[in-house]
């Protein structure tokens, strides 16, 4: 018995805490994208880059309040700086609505057109991010760093193996549980959230019905930055802020969108624990995991590991080809790809 | 009338006083990309010996040095390549302290010092691999090849009675060159590496590569990174996940940042770093001091390099890399007299008038096998949130 429950904590602490973690951090962003798809109707490719941009005001927000001696503990600080950052974010898409993507919708352009000026905006922002901040690494968590460390869970239970759990992990699963409620609540009970899905449905029958269009997009790029900003910040607060790992970090996002089914936000929430899951469980070695469950003589003497942790990103790629070529509109029924 | 031409050719070629020339030295190190915080000290370093040098008048009859710079990246093969044939071909370089990674330095050998045949001596490119590459004598370093450094990081870790080990590595030349030599080394004297995994750099998240290190398991984790790079994050996930709790950082891992990012957990971990408690170290430190810059990492490294290849061409009575790397190892090695930095000039004149010198520098050099230093270095053990020195090895 003790030894299945050392197995278990071990297969909690390396796959079960970080593999949630990530899955709801990917499903935050999968959201923004889906809801964006959905809507517009385009993938917005500048998706990773304006949570980029979202974090990076909400760092420097959060050093003007360290600098003048706020503080929340053990909490950290970016949380009271989020607001902040999710403004300036909403300001942003909003603007680059105006400025880029209305001229496209005014002339009914093929969504191709949008991918393409999305990519655009992609490339700006990063440039723009890493102007602003520094293309390097930026810590900016800071109050208690544990809920509970892996040393203290070993006392506590008197097991060989411990667990950790950060308090970033925490805050991101909490974080993620509470906007996904209040974005579902806001999709289905509100007015404006009932004419969203109405123009999503149909949109000439959305019009006719005296949907005004661009009062949809304005909400659907208020509601993409929101989710972006949260995302990107509970992203930077459990790892680090780096601008090159936002911009990489849009693969696995639309491999979760894509998986779940694009435009379906219960899918997309569900892509992004399959994705975040599948990397972690497949490049995990379980020999430790196994020693414990199985009688010595067949404890395994190799690593058993299925595939190196190089790997981790392929493995989602392959989930999204077999999900394509199986079901193409994705797990939930989606728009199709 | 032939004759007489004849023989007054023969004349003059014999008693031609070594004429003064303007002597170049190319410095090419990565002053962009994962090493670049410790480059500026490394080309002052080399700078500090080329000006000693050069002011001092000494030097194949009062010839002039001067240096000019050139950016390897430290990672991208290709730029550097392109910096040093720049150099060699239209600055025209006498010679070359550098590159300073191991993959960039083996592509500027193999592409333009080899084919132009100019030597090279490299402050800080370490792979094993460079020691058995086909150089024409041309290549030599004053970095002690990683080979040497798994010997000492084996007999640190036989010391302090660990009998097995994980190790992790940076996905390129050094890492993969340290890891082997390592994992050699403390195999053949009775330990165990449970696993050699390698990781890249600059990722966010090293959670998944911990994993598979604490389920192979080891009383220590071997991480051969980079302090600003993967390394830092692999110790940070390794201690928040509780996989292991002690270090062993090479070379690259040794720098003040990394026990101020990570804080009291990394007291009690410990590595090596190359380092000589040999009077010229001290000395060169009160010079840097002067100079206005720091005795960092390879700092002493570089002004041996730069002071090598000028004591090399007023030995060889040219500064053609074709005659003059033939002396580099005589001068480095003993007999002579004892040079120490700040005497270079001293040096020149003991080697103008025919005698011998054993130069030992600012990292007690002494070249060995196929030009490369044999290798002296500090033992650091972390206290205090500090890297301290335990020993000489």
């Amino acid at each position: 018995m003790v030894d299945f429950l050392n197995a278990f904590a071990l297969l909690s602490n390396f796959v079960i805490v970080p593999a949630m973690t990530y899955g709801s951090q990917l499903a935050l962003g999968a959201l923004g994208v889906t809801l964006v798809y959905g809507i517009l109707r385009f993938s917005n490719f500048a998706h990773g880059d304006t949570m980029a941009f979202g974090t990076m005001v909400t760092i420097f927000a959060t050093w003007g309040l360290q600098s003048a001696g706020v503080s929340i503990h053990p909490l950290p600080t970016a949380l009271l700086a989020l607001p902040v950052g999710i403004a300036a974010t909403v300001a942003l898409c909003l603007v680059i609505d105006r400025s880029v993507y209305k001229f496209y919708r005014k002339s009914r352009s093929v969504p191709v057109v949008f991918l393409i000026a999305s990519v655009g905006v992609m490339f700006v922002l990063n440039g723009v991010v890493r102007f602003i901040i520094g293309p390097g690494d930026q810590r900016f968590a800071d109050g208690e760093r544990f809920i509970i460390k892996a040393k203290a869970f070993k006392k506590l239970t008197g097991l060989n193996e411990g667990i950790a759990f950060k308090t970033s992990q925490g805050l991101t699963i909490v974080t993620a549980i509470i906007v996904v409620a209040a974005l579902f609540w806001f999709l289905n009970r509100t007015r404006s959230g009932k004419s969203m899905r109405a123009y999503s449905d149909n949109e000439d029958l959305a019009r006719l019905s005296g949907i005004n269009p661009e009062r949809v997009v304005m909400i659907t790029w208020t509601l993409a930055a929101v989710l972006a900003t949260i995302a990107g910040v509970l992203y930077g607060l459990d790892k680090s802020f780096k601008p090159f790992t936002y911009f990489q970090l849009l693969l696995p996002i639309f491999a979760s969108a894509i998986v779940g089914g694009l435009g379906n936000p219960l899918g997309a929430i569900a892509g992004g624990f399959v994705i975040a899951f599948s990397e972690v469980v497949v490049a995990y070695a379980y020999k430790k995991f196994l020693t414990y469950l199985v009688p010595e003589q067949w404890a395994p003497d190799s690593l058993v590991q299925l595939l190196s942790t190089d790997y981790k990103f392929a493995v989602s790629f392959v989930i999204l080809v077999l999900v394509l070529l199986i079901r193409p509109t994705g797990i939930f029924k989606g728009k199709g790809a | 009338m032939k004759k007489l031409l004849m023989a007054a050719a023969t004349v003059a070629l014999m008693s031609t006083p070594v004429q003064a020339e303007d002597i170049k030295i190319g410095v090419i190190l990565g002053y962009t990309g994962p090493i670049e915080s410790l480059t500026p000290d490394m080309a002052a370093g080399a700078e500090l010996a080329i000006k000693e040098i050069s002011d001092s008048g000494a030097l194949l009859g009062g010839s002039k040095v001067s240096s000019i710079r050139a950016d390897t990246t430290c990672t991208d093969s290709a730029a550097a390549t392109t910096a040093t044939e720049r150099l060699v071909t239209s600055d025209k370089v006498n010679a070359i302290v550098g590159g300073d990674c191991s993959g960039v330095t083996t592509a500027m050998l193999q592409n333009v010092a080899l084919p132009n045949g100019v030597v090279m001596i490299s402050p800080s490119a370490t792979s094993p691999a460079l020691s058995s590459i086909e150089d024409k004598g041309l290549f030599f370093r004053t970095a002690p090849s990683d080979a040497r450094q798994g010997q000492v990081l084996t007999a640190i870790l036989k010391d302090r009675g660990i009998k097995q080990a994980a190790l992790t590595y940076t996905n390129n030349d050094y890492g993969k060159g340290l890891a082997e030599s390592i994992k050699a080394n403390f195999e053949k004297a009775g330990g165990k590496i449970t696993i050699s995994a390698a990781h890249e750099d600059g990722k966010a998240d090293y959670t998944a590569e911990v994993g598979a290190l604490a389920s192979a398991g080891g009383d220590v984790l071997i991480v051969a990174g980079y302090l600003d790079q993967g390394g830092k994050g692999i110790i940070q996930a390794s201690l928040d996940t509780g996989a292991f709790d002690t270090f062993v950082l090479p070379d690259g891992m040794i720098g003040d940042s990394l026990p101020i990012a990570i804080g009291s957990d990394l007291n009690g971990s410990f590595g090596t770093v190359p380092g000589t408690d040999s009077p010229g170290a001290a000395k060169f430190s009160d010079m840097a001091k002067s100079a206005g810059f720091k005795a960092g990492p390879f700092a002493s490294e570089s002004y041996d390099a730069a002071a090598l290849i000028l004591l090399s061409m007023q030995a060889a009575k040219s500064s053609d890399s074709n005659v003059f790397k033939s002396k580099v190892m005589s001068v480095a090695n003993a007999p002579g007299v004892k040079i120490y930095p700040g005497e270079l000039a001293k040096a020149l004149k003991i080697i103008a008038d025919g005698g011998d010198v054993d130069y030992v520098g600012a990292s007690a050099v002494e070249l060995i096998g196929p030009g490369e230093s044999a290798g002296n270095y500090r033992e650091i053990e972390v206290a205090d949130g500090k890297n301290t020195t335990a020993k000489f090895r």
